[in-house]
């Protein structure tokens, strides 16, 4: 048995000696469970039914210079266990976005992260000093799986110069942390996430959703209006821990933002051990209003029950066969 | 992701709440399904025009279903709608005294009426929230009517609840097997010539909805309507059901979840949706 083997020997723990903070590049977040951007909206939502400054942090909806109204619908189709979407980051715009919805995380006390899309480089740069000049975000996630419309719709997270590019441009802007959200649709990602870093990304988000499609076979038509779209859910996890895990074992000492179909506690679990720091709710949390609360304190008992003091013990702890 | 007990609720003291219901009733009438579950704090806050989000205990299922609340009297709730996917043939198979996951409720509810007289309009098993209407119209006193409308008698639903509560009720088919031939913005007209319509309020298919707000607006009425759209979350998180709604000279594309379900038809930028004048 390898050393975080857990199920050997288990001498529990009271739930309040367990350790769930953890330290995401410099943000201290009170647990490691936090929102994959666009599944969260900006908190105010889930707010109705519970607290959300109780989540590690919180990863908004992709935020873009100007406001963007979105694709026509359907933008929307469930799959076998998961769910294809394509929304086209419809939000309004950074100045009202820092008006209202950053106002009102700053008030409800939420560690935020502040997700950022664009479709040029100069896009990506302005809001992140418009947000670098409002103060208040924890952090900054860089969407880099948009279409880039200077470079012929090809994705930035597609090519490791064009977001070596971006992440430049954003880190001369801030001094906040910077997490680089990619995509697993690539040959090498390891290559893509290497190029951010040294581009001056502090982490990286992985991932984002996989390209997909569905055809009504009645209609003939699309499922969705776009014709493409993101797949999400548990149909994507294990793709999503491979990448996980792939990047920690070239960057160990580089923090990641696992996400992609989690859903319960043995999934925050499986994807500290590939190698996250914290874990992101997506898809799930649409059926599940409360799973980010429950993550929260299924996690400490989950630990607990097993002897785990910190839950940065079990990041990377992949035991070999 | 925390499993509740029969009977228990989650939630702030206002507003939408998980449920674990208990069902009461699972009944088939004509083409459509009848699920009655027991609910107390959701169906006390419930609002005509509101849905529930209700959890599908299947595998490979991983969304809620949305359904129209069709009433919610002393503690229990009603949904109806048609067995054709995954997730209404798990319903249908619903046994009584079984837990059935709900979020709710949701949504902006109907504006009911200072006063005048209301034309309730229902195309299939769209009339639900509109018998959920009619009741709170006629305990208040206010006069309402209906007209019901379906592709053939046996996809008509049941108005039991809608008739207590209107005056009168006008069924349509397309086919002409029962009531009027035609849709019901065919049988709009008459009864609008016959009576004093002080405003209308419509739930059913896209096509109809549209068709009854042009209706409304000729007539120089005002009309809700209670629209439905691809939805995977139901709170307002994931930006899928979105509706074009005029906003000045702009279009908005507005949650129907949450800034909906129920809009006002002048509102709606029909000729944006895949249901509109192209």
């Amino acid at each position: 048995m390898g050393e975080h083997a857990l199920g050997s020997v288990m001498t529990s723990l009271p739930h309040d000696a367990v350790e769930l903070a953890v330290d995401l590049g410099g943000v201290a977040m009170a647990n490691p469970i936090t929102t994959a951007s666009g599944c969260f909206a900006s908190g105010a939502e889930i707010d109705r039914f519970w607290d959300v400054n109780q989540l590690g942090a919180l990863v908004v909806k992709s935020i873009t210079l100007e406001p963007r109204e979105g694709l026509p619908t359907p933008r929307m189709h469930e799959t076998p266990s998961g769910m294809l979407n394509a929304i086209g980051l419809q939000n309004p715009g950074i100045d009202r976005w820092i008006a209202n919805d950053l106002a009102w995380l700053r008030e409800r006390g939420v560690t935020t992260i502040a997700s950022v899309a664009g479709k040029s480089v100069h896009d990506y740069a302005e809001v992140t000093r418009r947000l670098q000049e409002a103060g208040g975000v924890a952090a900054l996630e860089i969407n880099l799986s948009c279409p880039n419309v200077e470079h012929r719709g090809l994705v930035f997270a597609c090519s490791a110069p064009d977001s070596a590019e971006v992440m430049a441009a954003v880190r001369a802007e801030t001094d906040r942390p910077l997490f680089a959200k990619l995509t697993s649709d690539v040959t090498d990602i390891v290559a893509i996430a290497g190029a951010c870093l040294e581009a001056g990304a502090t982490g990286l988000s992985l991932i984002n959703t996989l390209l997909g499609m569905a055809i009504d076979p009645w209609t003939g038509k699309p499922r969705i209006h776009n014709t493409y779209g993101g797949l999400s859910g548990p149909a994507i996890r294990p793709v999503a821990i491979r990448n996980v895990h792939q990047v920690h074992q070239a960057f160990p000492q580089v923090p990641i933002i696992g996400m992609g179909g989690v859903r319960k506690v043995e999934d925050v679990i499986e994807f500290i051990r590939a190698g996250a720091t914290a874990v992101a709710i997506g898809t799930a949390g649409f059926a599940e209003p409360f799973l980010g609360r429950d993550l929260i304190e299924e996690l400490r008992g989950w630990l607990a029950d097993r002897g785990v003091r910190k839950v940065s013990e079990l990041r990377g702890a992949v035991e070999p066969w | 992701m925390t499993v509740l007990s029969a009977g228990e609720v989650r939630g702030r003291e206002h507003g939408p709440v998980q449920a674990m219901g208990v069902v009461v009733s699972v009944e088939r009438r004509g083409a459509y399904w009848h699920l009655r579950i027991e609910a107390p704090v959701l169906a006390s806050r419930s609002e005509p025009g509101q849905f529930v989000e209700i959890k599908v205990d299947k595998r490979g299922a991983i969304l809620r279903r949305p359904f129209s609340i069709a009433t919610a009297d002393e503690g229990v709730i009603e949904v109806v709608f048609d067995a054709h996917g995954l997730g209404t043939y798990a319903l249908a198979d619903l046994e009584p005294g079984a837990t059935v996951d709900l979020v709710g409720p949701l949504g902006v509810a109907y504006t009911e009426p200072e006063g005048g007289l209301s034309l309730l309009v229902g195309g299939g098993y769209g009339v639900a929230p509109l018998g959920f209407l009619a009741g709170r119209l006629a305990a208040r006193g206010l006069a309402a009517v209906a007209i019901v409308g379906a592709a053939t008698k046996a996809r008509l639903p049941d108005t039991a609840a809608l008739e207590a509560g209107v005056a009168q009720l006008v069924v349509t088919t397309d086919d002409g097997s029962l009531g009027v031939q035609g849709l019901v913005t065919d049988a709009m007209p008459a009864v609008l010539a016959e009576r004093q319509v002080a405003q209308v309020y419509a739930c059913g298919p896209m096509p109809m909805l549209a068709a009854v707000g042009a209706a409304a607006e000729e007539a120089g009425l005002t009309a809700q309507l209670a629209v439905e759209e691809h939805m995977a979350c139901g709170v307002g998180i994931c930006w899928t059901c979105v509706i074009p709604v005029r906003d000045g000279d702009d279009v908005r594309m507005r949650r129907a979840c949450i800034d909906g379900p129920v809009f006002d038809a002048a509102a709606i930028a029909w000729e944006s949706t895949r249901w509109g004048p192209s």
